[in-house]
């Protein structure tokens, strides 16, 4: 017993203390490839069952869902119509200036489809496993998308799985901005909440309407650059709290990506062009 | 328990089979925001059926490969998980671990120690966010989802382990009497 409890302790401790590339991280890697396969296994074959045990419960939530889904699609017509005209004058102001390139965002990026195959059971570790790895081109610190919106970051790879930490882990950060010009900040996340992010060091005094939404900002200085491209969805303001003590308002988004249901995931690879460019230099 | 070769291929198994479930199934199925957890339940039916040192050394590993599996700070789990299978392990071996109730409240206790336990462990390394009150509600949850969850976790690690088991904790039958014996007679 008390050996295990040392151990247990020593383990963690050589953990904690080490860097990325330590031993210990190595192996968990290589346990992660052998792991793997069962775990995408289990997942693929045991699917049926957790998606009748999920159908279950979202029958309660159908009702009252119906009645949120017909307000969003309301607005979701009109945000549509506007965003096409938006993005007609974006082709047509693109093409004044010389750009030639398609508005397909994000630019420079290859999209590597990917399916979740493992979660993590706890909300102190907000992360997923997805069956893609450095075989296909997945890297540390890419961008992970799924279709509504902004997932994570990989942050772990093996040779065909990799390990996606989740916007809304304690560790997470995403440097994001309120559009069309609204001010900057920092996207983190609210342990044991997946519904609540929240945009911190906005200054008090800019104003913050509620519904606005929040998308990466993609900063870029002379030797830095984002993980994160610009552009890419974050999440819709629910609420902001200003406290008069405090030097910013702290606003809160609700997440567009419903993370707690997420089967597909695209890993934003850098692609060929890119690489290309960045060797090429400024 | 009669441990032997055959006992400790049967629980390997048994600890990679959980795990896998655990991650692959059981955690992404949510029923009211907050998921199942196997990990638990595993080392404290064995800590009840072949008791305390049985119990934490299925607990460390079930830790130790749930930790390499989901590259989490290792040791955490392992160190919790040591508790939940000595502690029930303990039970077993200071009072009557054969009650019916035992499972189902043990499961929800043991569940709401690990959670109240990976949060203290979380706080000493360190929290860079803010922390929801919603973590209560759903560490809670998860304990209740849990409690009911043991009663076919606790028969299935039963039925593992039932060769190997010195005295398998089933509710005693009444001794049939010999009053009973004559008058059917």
């Amino acid at each position: 017993m008390a050996l295990l409890v040392s151990l247990s302790i020593a383990l963690l401790t050589v953990y904690f203390g080490e860097s990325a590339s330590g031993g210990l991280h190595n192996v968990q890697r290589g346990f992660l490839e052998v792991m793997a396969p069962l775990q995408e296994g289990a997942s693929r074959t045991l699917k049926p069952v957790s998606d009748l045990v999920g159908w279950a419960g979202d029958v309660f939530d159908a009702k009252s869902e119906n009645k949120d889904l017909k307000k969003q699609n309301e607005q979701l017509r009109a945000q549509l119509a506007a965003a096409q005209t938006a993005e007609r004058d974006v082709r047509q102001l693109r093409g004044l200036v010389g750009f030639n390139e398609s508005a397909r965002f994000p630019d420079g990026h290859d999209p590597v489809a990917a399916r979740v195959i493992g979660r993590s059971p706890t909300v102190w570790y907000s992360a997923i496993t997805i069956d893609k790895g450095s075989d296909q081109g997945v890297r540390d610190d890419q961008p992970v998308v799924s279709g509504a919106g902004l997932v994570g970051r990989v942050s772990d790879v093996a040779p065909d799985a990799a390990r996606v930490t989740l916007i809304t882990d304690h560790t997470s950060g995403v440097s994001a901005q309120l559009v069309p010009d609204g001010p900057n900040g920092l996207v983190k996340a609210t342990v044991g909440n997946p519904n609540d992010l929240i945009l911190d060091f906005v200054q008090k005094g800019r104003a913050v309407s509620k519904g606005a939404t929040v998308v990466t900002s993609g900063w870029r200085s002379s030797r830095l650059e984002s993980l994160f491209p610009r552009g890419i969805p974050i999440g819709r303001v629910s609420r902001v709290d200003s406290d008069e003590r405090e030097l910013y308002q702290r606003v809160h988004l609700r997440p567009f990506a419903d993370l707690r249901e997420l089967d597909m995931v695209e890993v934003l690879t850098r692609g060929p062009r890119a690489v290309q460019n960045a060797q090429a230099g400024p | 328990m009669n441990v032997t070769w055959r006992t400790v291929v049967r629980l390997t198994v048994l600890i990679v089979a959980v795990v896998v479930l655990q991650i692959a199934v059981v955690a992404q199925i949510v029923v009211f925001d907050a998921s199942a957890d196997l990990l638990p339940l595993v080392a404290l039916s064995i800590g009840l059926l072949a008791g305390p040192v049985a119990g934490a050394t299925v607990g460390f590993m079930l830790g130790l490969v749930a930790d390499m599996a989901l590259l989490q700070t290792l040791g955490v789990s392992s160190l919790l998980l040591i508790g939940v299978g000595y502690g029930a392990g303990r039970f077993r071996e200071m009072r009557d671990a054969t009650h019916k109730l035992v499972p189902p409240i043990g499961g929800f206790l043991a569940t709401l120690g690990f959670d109240a336990g990976f949060a203290l462990v979380q706080f000493l390394l360190g929290v860079d966010s803010s922390v929801s009150p919603l973590v209560i509600r759903e560490a809670l949850v998860s304990a209740v989802i849990n409690g009911l969850l043991v009663i076919p976790v606790f028969a299935g690690v039963r039925t593992v382990l039932r060769s190997d088991l010195i005295d398998d904790l089933r509710p005693r039958r009444r001794p049939v009497t010999r009053t009973r014996v004559l008058s059917q007679s």
